[in-house]
């Protein structure tokens, strides 16, 4: 039953309450960015200023962060984006031996702690000398990247309708033409929607990580390492108002597009 | 039944499709089994069965969705062994229409034309010219989720037309519609083909489409085809015990009884071929069941059930009451197979 009467008091307090412990750590990152304290964290804050959002661009260990970050999110969704659908592909489409067997050990890897992943996959890369490098994050991170466009995909692969792509060949369409002209279209947000998930997932990992980084740092392992060492410490928050930036964004428009896609292509019967 | 023009001439020219004792098996199941069949060019061919029989996936090995475990399908006298749908010259139009949900009903109705390469305002002419020829002109700007089901078929016709295929395959085309709906899409199918001068093959479980559409119609059941013929003669002379069944639920009797053969024989006798009759057989009724145009009377003949349909009169026999009853011994027809 609908109504509608206005939520009682009691209800409202515990909303509003629910609301404010989320969000209110979030809102004091934002607050710290531009104090004018810069060695503790004292409330309230003595001053508000602009300056560490022009300190924090002049500092190159920031850049070098970032953008090793955005290299190993952009490679990982890419590897991400062919691997998992593809294997979509394979186990919405086909029926083999082994098939749900297969679906389940793909889905694997983002069901166990992360901690596993990386201990794991560590002494994989020093028993088969395999020097750390931007390579070897990379690969940790697609193992859950490969995860998440899985899951999207293959959700998607079977709300399309099978006689989509009888039909596309029976009207003339070779392989690839199906693949582009009918299959893509009908993945293309399901796609879009588990590439961003994947790249905010691999742009703020710290875990998997600290084990297959060697020297370099990303982003989220800069900021751990920054907060032991508190040497200008609004940067930390500057960085951070920008890391939730950078991440919110995407999730946003992967809720939107899959909410879009609700209706299940080509079954209409 | 309606009269109907007498089906195409037989000619010497090719037929349309020819199966040589094609088979398909997925693993112990013999969807199609050691199937012969010859589908003349310009004729409606109907492919009737109980779902599973076998008439669907023959549909799709003439499309080349599926190809023979066994035999080979020649379309046109030319074997079309391992060439794939998009090159075979027939176009379907699927149960669930299948139309593209990304695209809008002009995009859906040329998508064929734009495969093959064909310039964008050349195809969306064409695709208005199919549209307006299924009468659904003006409607190229909607989303296939917008239209009624009927109008969806008739999308996914003009979207099977445009390729001029020299045959069509339709499954279960009708399946989805109301039955008012459905009688006038068959009537406007019976009138394209005619028209196209194509060769049609429709996929149906509705025995009274199959009879009243096609020029000719293959029963299957199991896998294979029971008897192939005219819709006169699968009616009046089924060849088996399941076609006579199947086909218009006739009363399937011993031949002796019957009074045209030996024992042994069975014996086809349609229901409305049986007439109350002072000077016949005596009979029980056993139940009496008004059905608007016709009544139907479950008899017993000296332990034989039969079923007869007659004209609605005011002194029909109740149930529980004796009759008499007679059938013209022309009528019936001994079969070729009693199983």
């Amino acid at each position: 039953m609908h109504s509608d009467n206005r939520a009682p008091l009691p209800l409202k307090l515990a909303a509003a309450g629910g609301l404010f412990f989320l969000l209110a750590p979030i809102a004091l990152i934002f607050v710290y960015a531009f104090t004018t304290e810069e060695k503790s964290f004292q409330w309230p804050p003595p001053g508000f200023t602009l300056k560490w959002i022009g300190v924090t661009l002049n500092r190159p260990d920031v850049w070098e962060a970032l953008f090793l970050s955005l290299r190993v999110a952009a490679i990982s969704t890419v590897i991400a984006l062919a691997l998992g659908t593809l294997t979509a592909a394979a186990v919405a489409r086909s029926r083999f031996f082994g098939r749900e067997t297969i679906s389940l050990l793909v889905i694997l890897p983002i069901a166990l702690p992360g901690i596993i992943t990386g201990i794991s996959l560590r002494s994989a890369f020093s028993l088969l000398e395999i020097p750390f490098s931007t390579w070897t994050i990379v690969l940790g991170h697609a193992t859950f990247c490969i995860v998440i466009v899985y899951n999207n995909a293959v959700a998607r692969f079977r709300r399309t309708s099978g006689a989509l792509i009888d039909a596309a060949m029976d009207l003339g369409a070779d392989g690839v033409q199906t693949f582009t002209l009918v299959i893509l279209p009908n993945i293309a947000t399901a796609l879009l929607a588990g590439g961003m998930l994947a790249f905010a997932l691999s742009f703020d990992e710290v875990i998997v990580t600290t084990f297959t980084a060697g020297q370099q740092t990303t982003l989220p392992i800069w900021m751990l390492e920054e907060l032991v060492r508190p040497r200008q410490r609004p940067v930390t928050n500057v960085v951070a108002m920008a890391v939730v930036l950078v991440t919110v964004l995407p999730i946003l428009a992967a809720y939107y597009l899959t909410r879009d896609g609700e209706h299940t292509a080509g079954a209409e019967k | 039944m309606p009269v109907r023009e007498p089906p195409p001439e037989r000619t010497d020219m090719t037929d349309a499709v020819t199966f040589r004792g094609v088979s398909r098996h997925f693993g112990p199941v013999r969807a199609v089994d050691e199937v012969d069949l010859e589908i003349r060019d310009g004729e409606f061919f109907a492919m009737l069965g109980p779902s599973g029989s076998g008439k669907t996936t023959c549909l799709r090995l003439i499309a080349g969705f599926e190809q023979p475990t066994a035999g080979h399908i020649e379309i046109f006298g030319e074997r079309a062994d391992g060439v794939p749908p998009y090159l075979r010259n027939v176009n379907t139009v699927f149960q669930s229409y299948a139309l593209f949900p990304h695209m809008n009903v002009l995009d859906n109705v040329a998508f064929g034309l734009r495969v093959k390469g064909v310039s964008r305002a050349e195809r969306l002419k064409a695709a208005e010219e199919a549209l307006s020829m299924v009468e659904l002109a003006g409607y190229g700007s909607r989303r296939a989720g917008e239209l009624s089901g009927g109008q969806r078929q008739r999308v996914a016709l003009a979207r099977a037309l445009i390729n001029k295929p020299r045959v069509l395959l339709l499954d279960e085309p009708l399946g989805a519609l109301d039955l008012k709906l459905r009688e006038q899409m068959q009537e406007e199918l019976r009138k394209l083909q005619r028209a196209l001068g194509l060769t049609f093959v429709f996929v149906t479980h509705d025995q009274e489409e199959a009879l009243s559409m096609a020029d000719r119609v293959a029963v299957f059941a199991e896998g294979r085809i029971q008897q192939v013929g005219s819709a006169e003669d699968i009616y009046r002379r089924p060849a088996s015990r399941f076609v006579a069944d199947f086909v218009g639920s006739s009363n399937v009797i011993p031949a002796d009884f019957a009074g045209v053969g030996a024992a042994g024989q069975w014996a086809s006798l349609r229901p409305e071929d049986i007439t109350l009759d002072p000077a016949g057989r005596e009979a029980v009724v056993t139940g009496r069941y008004f059905h608007g145009r016709v009544v139907k009377l479950a008899l017993d003949v000296g332990g034989q059930a039969l079923t007869a349909l007659v004209a609605p009169r005011d002194d029909l026999p109740d149930a529980g009451q004796a009759t008499r009853i007679a059938w013209d011994p022309a009528r019936v027809h001994l079969m070729e197979r009693g199983s």
